[in-house]
């Protein structure tokens, strides 16, 4: 059964006809082919594909691409400004090098900048726990937690 | 996942209407078990009824001593509502703690009790605090809600609304958590109000159920060390490659103990 969608990402409007049984993440990826939102797990434990959906953060691979109807998505594409400087929070990534094979960094990303507004000058325990739903198998924790203090300082 | 028609209707009547279709129907709350269970074949349904575009299921709202919370309210809702957080801050606290960040996020409450996961949080709340489930039919106490593993007194078809949860005089959920999956090894909700003393446990057996002995020990004493002389029967418990029947009944009143002395 194909089901009509219509939403925005990343401030686009975006019209498709797609089986029902569609992800949000496969949408995003093979119909729109925006492809920095990765799929690790596609089994909702990871959190690499972690986007935006009217502001919060969930797991793309782990919802129908149908609930999403009418929603406005953000994904790690959408978060440099227009002329390609990159957001505060993929900065201070970059700064602190906050990543090693990079995998996991999109959703990483995505779930660091949803805590704007949500955590007050957090303590790298409260960020690890903020991050619950993300996983780095390279295990690189340490620069991540470093980064994401850094970016949510640059964005407050 | 296998192909489903999708049905995204605007009102109840309509969902239960459709409900009324025959065939695999399954409801769609949140998702966060079910789309899940379909990718791994474990549940593969005809037609899926999207809940999530009607009105009026996400309220929370705290009046006459009452937490009344739609069922399709997100876990991440509850637990940063100051009115639940006031009045029932385990409740909050529960919320908070379920799955991970993102998954509160689409998670909802109405979705968690009716998948009756034997190892979920929220059961283990509504039976601590002798809750009502209001569905589209009728309204049905805790106590008689949970019936197995994944197993309701839900009828074929039956929506649930709402769940009214009574504002106790303290309360306290403390999960042990199995750390790779987060769910509870081992959960106790304890509480004391107008319905008693009700020590809840979830993760322990096929759904979440009433420990009456802990109940009875903590209304003779409310301390840890009345929980911690309960020896629980291994019988019925699950076992596991994380942890046996004998650790888990080993570990509930231990877990109460800990939610005894942490309620408020």
């Amino acid at each position: 059964m194909s089901v009509n969608i219509t939403m925005k990402v990343n401030g686009k409007s975006v019209t498709a006809a797609v089986e029902a049984s569609t992800t949000l993440v496969e949408f995003i990826r093979e119909h729109l082919r925006l492809t920095g939102t990765h799929v690790g797990c596609n089994t909702s434990q990871c959190g690499a594909c972690t986007v935006h959906v009217n502001g919060r953060a969930v797991k793309s691979c782990n919802m129908l691409v149908a609930q999403a109807q009418g929603a406005d998505v953000m994904t790690i594409e959408g978060l440099a400004a227009a002329n390609g400087d990159m957001h505060p929070m993929q900065a201070a990534f970059k700064e602190h090098h906050g990543l090693q094979c990079g995998f996991c960094t999109p959703g990483m990303v995505m779930s660091a900048c949803e805590l704007k507004g949500k955590v007050t000058n957090p303590s790298d325990q409260e960020i690890r726990a903020c991050l619950d739903g993300n996983i780095c198998r390279c295990t690189g924790y340490q620069n991540i937690v470093t980064s994401v203090k850094a970016g949510l300082a640059a964005m407050s | 996942m296998n192909a489903f028609e999708l049905h995204q209707p605007k009102d109840l009547a309509s969902a239960a209407t459709l409900a009324g279709g025959g065939g695999d129907l399954r409801f769609l709350a949140g998702g966060q078990s079910i789309l899940a269970s379909m990718k791994l074949g474990l549940a593969s349904p005809d037609a899926m009824i999207d809940l999530s575009l009607i009105p009026d299921m996400k309220a929370i709202t705290v009046a006459g001593g009452v937490v009344k919370i739609g069922a399709m309210a997100k876990h991440a809702d509850v637990a940063a509502n100051a009115d639940v957080k006031k009045a029932i801050p385990a409740l909050a606290d529960l919320a908070g703690g379920i799955g991970d960040r993102q998954v509160r996020n689409m998670g909802t409450i109405g979705g968690s009790l009716a998948n009756s996961d034997p190892a979920a949080c929220y059961p283990a709340a509504a039976l601590g605090l002798g809750a009502m489930i209001h569905t589209n039919k009728r309204n049905i106490a805790a106590d008689s809600f949970f019936l197995g593993l994944y197993e309701t007194a839900l009828d074929a078809g039956e929506i649930i609304t709402a769940v009214s949860f009574p504002v106790p005089e303290k309360a306290a959920y403390v999960k042990f958590k199995n750390s790779a999956s987060r769910f509870a090894l081992v959960g106790v909700f304890v509480s004391k109000g107008a319905q008693g003393v009700r020590v809840a446990v979830t993760g322990a057996a096929s759904c979440a159920f009433r420990a009456t002995a802990l109940e009875t020990a903590l209304a003779n004493s409310w301390t840890a060390a009345a929980c911690n002389a309960v020896k629980m029967s291994a019988d019925n418990l699950n076992g596991d490659l994380h942890a046996s029947a004998e650790y888990r009944a080993h570990l509930i009143p231990v877990i109460a103990g800990r939610a005894a002395a942490a309620a408020k």
